[in-house]
């Protein structure tokens, strides 16, 4: 069925036999690289067009945030200010940064701990125990929605910052990845250092975390990008409005100002802005932790 | 601990042998101590918040649960109203035809848009920044932009389709169209992530195959059939897997905020069924009993993504 559709693409660079191909070759290679730009350019520029036209919409007024226009014919930052004075969105963008944080911070720190015990420390039963970590990464969060509501109920975290952040820190995607990174490291400066008597907590802070910072720092954007983005947790996890994440502002402000568009494209574009920034500012980092994974 | 205490009394017997002894146990029992102190946060934490609730789902399916937390064990009560529910197989209609749709589809997309940015282009970084872009940005947001954009009288992009004499839909009012737009949606957000994974595993693939083709003579098509598609394997395994899976089991956001399961429960796919027995009607022991069912139905289709691609494996035979 993909082999259909493929042959769109790959059949552009040209389908007449070698012979030809070979008398023409240059000028070909040429035109049919032009077409690949081309085709490349269009296909970009309707991906990232909606959310270019998010952001310029959210600088129109109420009667011509619908008319179509990529540009505003005047720029207006009325949205913005009516987002952050008559709506709590400071609070919810607070509350968004303080848990993605936290999260991310305290991942981390679990993560890498067990990743270097499974990677570097000798103790029975350390394989199966290593795949039945590996196996949570079946579970699929929507998944087990239902029973991790009843076992935060039972723990007393509905509607609490612990409740938001506790269950968000644990996966096994995060453990995987630092196993898999530790594994390669050289165990020369690990075992010098076990020589001159250092405890493995003494090997752990002070020779591998530093060593683990470029794969670190890409899960610490991965993490925090996650959690900045979740919606479904927090939305059956809270009630109190001073709980109110960033997601769940917006989508509430939707049932409150049905038709304002303006003001919700504002809000939206606030919600989205920090993600694309620290997109821009570590892309390398999150695509290189995104081909890990589909990798080993 | 204990066996620990009795150590001195016999390194006082026997002090050399006795003193190597403990040393050597000892730093071994240190070793299984530090992994146990090391491990203990995250293992406590998997069992607390995804082991036990995943176990607690296939039991949670035999009781009925009130919203105050008190548990009545039903039997397969719950099973046999799943089977007679009709809205419940609406729903898993629905979700069939999503995914049959929407994985093939993504899949080629993907694929497509990897072997397109693997080329040597100009700016071909700034395309697939372009390209990935999409994927940052969270599923709500993205579900209330596309709403805008598909809205039946101010939409952009349902005004633009209009006026290039397609006529005036009604994108999301609509059931089979409001599902075809959830799907179109989800490939524009997920398409960038998956083209990441395919571009990784082509640039695995050695380059020499690539040169040894070029000097026999063979074509693009060919190379891509005899080449890339078998060397590819892995990688579309893994695709495969994974956007089944989400496609099953993920995408509560984006209906949540684009659709809210409507028209009509046109879009009410099996989890925002699940979501809605659950959190809106409280009946949490008959939507663990339709998420086992879910999660039954997902294995399924796993072991047989698994069969049709070997395993991701190289060898097919041929």
């Amino acid at each position: 069925m993909a082999n259909e559709t493929l042959t769109g693409s790959s059949g552009s660079r040209g389908d007449s036999p070698p012979a030809v191909r070979a008398r023409r070759g240059i000028g070909r290679a040429r035109s049919a690289r032009a077409g690949l730009t081309l085709l490349a350019l269009v296909l970009a520029v309707a991906s990232v067009l909606p959310v270019l036209y998010m952001v310029s919409a959210s600088f129109k007024s109420r009667d011509t945030v619908t008319d179509g226009k990529l540009f505003p014919s005047e720029f207006t930052f009325d949205n913005y200010r009516y987002v952050f004075t008559e709506v709590p969105f400071t609070r919810y963008l607070l509350n968004s940064f303080l848990i993605s944080a936290v999260i991310t911070v305290v991942a981390l720190l679990f993560h890498s701990m067990a990743a270097y015990a499974l990677a570097r420390l000798r103790f029975p039963g350390r394989e199966k125990l290593f795949a039945l970590i590996f196996s949570t990464l079946l579970v699929t969060a929507p998944v087990v929605l239902i029973p991790l509501f009843l076992v935060a109920r039972e723990l007393n975290l509905l509607d609490s910052y612990a409740g938001l952040i506790i269950p968000a820190i644990f996966n096994a995607f995060g453990i995987f990845l630092l196993r898999q990174f530790y594994l390669g490291l050289p165990r020369e400066l690990e075992e010098a250092a076990i020589v001159d008597g250092c405890g493995h907590w003494r090997v752990y802070w002070s020779i591998v975390l530093p060593m683990s910072r470029p794969i670190l720092s890409a899960l610490a954007v991965f993490f925090f990008l996650a959690n900045w983005n979740a919606f479904v947790w927090p939305l059956v996890a809270t009630n109190d409005p001073d709980l109110t994440v960033v997601q769940l502002g917006i989508s509430t402000l939707q049932n409150q100002y049905t038709s304002n568009w303006n003001y919700i494209l504002a809000a939206a574009t606030v919600a989205a802005l920090p993600m694309l920034a620290l997109f821009f500012a570590f892309q390398r980092q999150i695509v290189e932790s995104i081909k890990t994974s589909g990798i080993k | 601990m204990t066996s620990l205490g009795t150590v001195p009394d016999t390194a006082a017997r026997r002090p050399a042998r006795a003193a190597r002894e403990r040393r050597r146990l000892s730093r071994k029992h240190r070793e299984w101590l530090a992994a146990a102190l090391f491990l203990a946060p995250d293992c406590i934490g998997l069992l607390l918040f995804v082991g036990i609730p995943m176990l607690l789902s296939i039991f949670l399916g035999f009781f009925q649960v009130s919203g105050f937390g008190s548990y009545r064990w039903v039997g397969l009560g719950n099973y046999e109203r799943m089977m007679s529910d009709p809205l419940f197989w609406d729903a898993m209609r629905i979700t069939a035809i999503y995914v049959v749709v929407l994985v093939p589809v993504l899949f080629a997309v993907s694929l497509g848009l990897g072997l397109l940015v693997k080329q040597k282009l100009p700016a071909v970084g700034a395309f697939r920044t372009a390209l990935f872009l999409p994927y940052v940005i969270s599923l709500v947001v993205v579900g209330l932009l596309w709403k805008f954009l598909l809205d039946d009288q101010v939409g952009a992009v349902s005004g633009a389709i209009e006026d290039a004499g397609l006529g005036h839909h009604s994108w999301l009012g609509e059931p089979s169209l409001a599902l075809a737009s959830l799907i179109a949606v989800t490939v524009w957000v997920m398409m960038g992530y998956y083209m990441v994974i395919f571009l990784a595993g082509l640039q695995e693939i050695p380059q020499e195959f690539y040169e040894a083709a070029k000097i026999d003579g063979a074509g693009p098509w060919r190379t891509f059939r005899s080449i890339t598609w078998p060397l590819l394997r892995p990688t579309s395994f893994f695709v495969l897997l994974m956007s089944t899976v989400a496609a099953l089991t993920g995408g509560l956001d984006l209906i949540f905020v684009l659709t809210s399961g409507g028209p009509a429960n046109g879009t009410s796919l099996a989890i925002f069924y699940i979501y809605q027995q659950a959190f809106i009607f409280g009946e949490y022991g008959y939507a663990s009993a339709l998420g086992s069912f879910l999660v039954l139905i997902m294995v399924l289709v796993s072991a047989v993504v698994f069969r049709v691609t070997r395993g991701g494996r190289f060898d097919d035979g041929e």
